[in-house]
């Protein structure tokens, strides 16, 4: 099981898989026994099927349109983005649209290539939880995910930008 | 100018623990080299072909002396005794050992500088006229909007791994862009629309590069309050949708050319619609609160030394020339605009030594509120000169070598670092620059050529903005030798347009030669008030083709 990265840098034990896009011809495999996060359109596509289910989860690739949930959103448990390159900033908007625009409030979690310098972004973005690429040291994340106190934006985090709290 | 408050100074210190804690990390083999790559980018630090390369971040172009006599320090400390004006009014150091990044950055926080978003693909330093606030012809000074944009875009969360750099500039003035917008990502005009309101209209998807562009008008106007939400709406789109694939289609001009401007701006005026009200929404008092570090300073009050001047000139033809090319006119009466030219003959174009640095933080303090503008010429401006003591002040710079009076003419080229010292370049530039200005060093005669624009780049990136220049010169590399190729009619200004290439390219020994019958066609082609791009774009390209390649 790959350890968790919470919010407030605490690393917990995660039972959720993620299944990959199943080969062209072949089928999903979702198993009964394990807590999964499938593709986000494969949930859609099969959305009568999953729903009442609180053992699945969708993952975006960062190409794909969050619009696609939009209503639906928090029928989800967990959703996972991925972020195939840590280079790949979208992310981040992908994130503060699920977060900002559709109003989703349950896990939100980053997957894929994400190491320690990007986690305070993906806070801000509305990432809640984050897995850390396995050979990086999970127990800087904390550290991380705090190098700064505030932030000039208003993001997912915090509507108030520095303009405004300076106002006030 | 702009004073940090304890949430900047803090925001400062943080950023430099951070870059430290890093680097540390990079140097024990923690962090790849590609995973170090933007963090270091975003921090201004290059590896160059022969060392680290620092870009220091001046935000619009503005410093105060003590900053000045900082940088000096540091070059000293840091480096080996000089810095390079950029083309985007930022500062470089060539020399910096990697370790030391670090500490240099700490020592720019204690003046409240920094090199944040210098490099890298996110939005990087916004730019604007280096006369704005004193000149009379502008709307309203754009420096407040300028340090707004900067603040929204520091340290964004969501535009941090952008597909590309991001760079965007303001002009307020009506009859000139000093500031190039419309070769930026984004160019902001401030205007009014009919009922008296201030707001901007932007041009989105111009630039330089591979695929140089000028940016079409994707909103006419934009209430001045909602300027940073439109902005998060461009940048989101972008984002987006800008390509990732490949490195030289993934700049936001090529994503605006794909999807039509119409169609790019339908889909950011959908995504604003979202956004609009949202709490990233300016205020009137957010506004204010800026422009009050930008009042005026202490002018006093005083009448144009008109008799003076004229008496001065008249004894003094050098002064006289000075005055007439490197001065300009002020909103105020009784005050002078100067320029400082950082284009002697010999030194490359905006490099200035440790010493020299210091001798401007010193011309600041005694002659303009201690504060200078650092211009995309490479040049540097003391805004606030009384006309009473221009002379005295031409005396003080004439053997500092800052008052060599080509300012606007042919030799006062623009010219990026090149094959000399840079890692991406495919030839020298500086070479070339000097060359030119060896063989225009007839001063009457430059003058009498007026206004011309030559703007030198060692490669497609365009650092050296050749496709801007009325005459352009962009290094080739042909089988491991260093070619010219010439472009003609380019502009950056309002009447914005991008040069057409002159033919194949030349050997550097024979530039001189052929900048000198290009200039000769000119020479020969004007009417009386004509400039040499109002004659190129009456006469077209063939005559100058015909003569150089004779």
């Amino acid at each position: 099981m790959p350890d968790l990265i919470t919010l407030d840098g605490s690393i917990r034990n995660d039972n959720w898989v993620v299944v990959s896009r199943p080969a062209e011809g072949e089928s999903l495999a979702v198993p009964d026994d394990q807590a999964a996060l499938i593709p986000a359109d494969l949930w859609l596509a099969g959305h009568e099927h999953y729903a009442g289910r609180d053992d699945i989860g969708v993952w975006f690739d960062s190409h794909e349109e969050p619009e696609a949930l939009a209503d639906k959103v928090n029928e989800l448990p967990v959703i996972a983005v991925n972020f195939p390159k840590f280079s790949d900033g979208r992310g981040y908007s992908i994130a503060r649209l699920l977060r900002e625009r559709f109003g989703y409030r349950n896990e939100l979690r980053a997957i894929g290539d994400v190491l320690l310098d990007q986690l305070q972004f993906m806070k801000r973005c509305g990432f809640d939880t984050y897995v850390l690429r396995a050979d990086k040291d999970i127990n800087k994340a904390a550290k991380c995910l705090n190098f700064f106190s505030q932030g000039y934006q208003a993001a997912t985090d915090t509507d108030e930008p520095l303009f405004r709290r300076r106002a006030s | 100018m702009y004073v940090y408050d304890e949430h900047d100074r803090q925001l400062a210190a943080e950023r430099v623990a951070q870059f430290r804690d890093q680097t540390e990390r990079a140097l024990a083999g923690e962090l790849e080299e590609d995973e170090f790559l933007p963090l270091r980018l975003q921090n201004g630090l290059y590896v160059q072909r022969l060392a680290p390369m620092l870009r220091i971040a001046v935000p619009y172009g503005m410093m105060r002396s003590a900053q000045l006599r900082r940088l000096a320090r540091i070059t000293r400390d840091y480096d080996k005794g000089y810095a390079h004006f950029t083309t985007r009014q930022n500062v470089q150091l060539n020399w910096p050992e990697l370790e030391d990044v670090p500490d240099i950055l700490a020592e720019l926080a204690e003046v409240e500088m920094h090199a944040n978003q210098t490099s890298g693909n996110c939005i990087r330093n916004t730019t604007t006229d280096q006369f704005s606030g004193v000149q009379s012809d502008e709307l309203v000074d754009p420096r407040p909007y300028c340090e707004i944009i900067r603040q929204w875009s520091t340290f964004h969360p969501e535009f941090a791994f952008l597909p590309r750099k991001f760079k965007i500039a303001v002009n307020a003035s009506e009859n000139t862009d000093r500031a190039a917008i419309q070769v930026h990502d984004i160019g902001l005009q401030i205007v009014r629309n009919d009922a008296g309101e201030l707001g901007f209209r932007v041009h989105v998807g111009g630039g330089l590069g591979r695929t140089p562009m000028v940016a079409p008008v994707i909103r006419d106007f934009l209430p001045e309050l909602d300027l940073l939400t439109y902005l998060e709406a461009v940048l989101r789109v972008y984002n987006r949708y800008g390509r990732r694939d490949n490195k030289f289609k993934a700049r936001i001009k090529i994503l605006v050319k794909a999807l039509t401007p119409q169609g790019f701006a339908e889909k950011v005026e959908a995504e604003w619609a979202h956004i609009k009200d949202s709490p990233t929404k300016l205020t009137p008092e957010a506004i204010q609160r800026i422009q009050a570090y930008f009042t005026e300073p202490d002018y006093a009050a005083l009448d144009n030394a008109t008799d003076l001047l004229a008496e001065q000139r008249f004894e003094h033809r050098a002064f006289d020339q000075w005055l007439t090319h490197n001065v300009d006119t002020h909103k105020k009466p009784g005050y002078a605009i100067v320029s400082l030219t950082m284009k002697k003959t010999g030194t490359p174009p905006g490099d200035v030594t440790d010493r020299q640095l210091e001798q401007i933080a010193d011309l600041a303090d005694e002659y303009s509120f201690g504060e200078i503008r650092v211009t995309h010429q490479q040049n540097v401006v003391l805004a606030d000169v009384r006309q009473d003591r221009l002379f005295e002040l031409w005396q003080a710079i004439t053997p500092m070598g800052f008052a060599t009076a080509n300012l606007n003419t042919l030799t006062d080229v623009i010219c990026c670092p090149g094959g000399d010292y840079c890692a991406l370049a495919n030839a020298k530039s500086i070479p070339v620059a000097e060359a030119i200005q060896r063989r225009f060093d007839d001063m009457d005669y430059l003058y009498d050529l007026g206004s011309i624009d030559l703007n030198i780049s060692g490669c497609m990136n365009a650092c050296g903005h050749h496709h801007v220049g009325n005459i352009g010169v962009l290094g080739v590399d042909k089988k491991g030798e260093e070619f010219y190729q010439i472009s003609l009619g380019g502009s950056s200004h309002h009447d914005a347009s991008i040069g057409k290439i002159l033919g194949p390219s030349f050997a550097r020994e024979d530039m001189p030669n052929v900048v000198s019958k290009i200039i000769d066609v000119y020479v020969e082609k004007r009417t009386e008030e004509e400039t040499f791009l109002d004659t190129y774009r009456r006469v077209g390209i063939d005559p100058f083709k015909e003569r150089v390649y004779a």
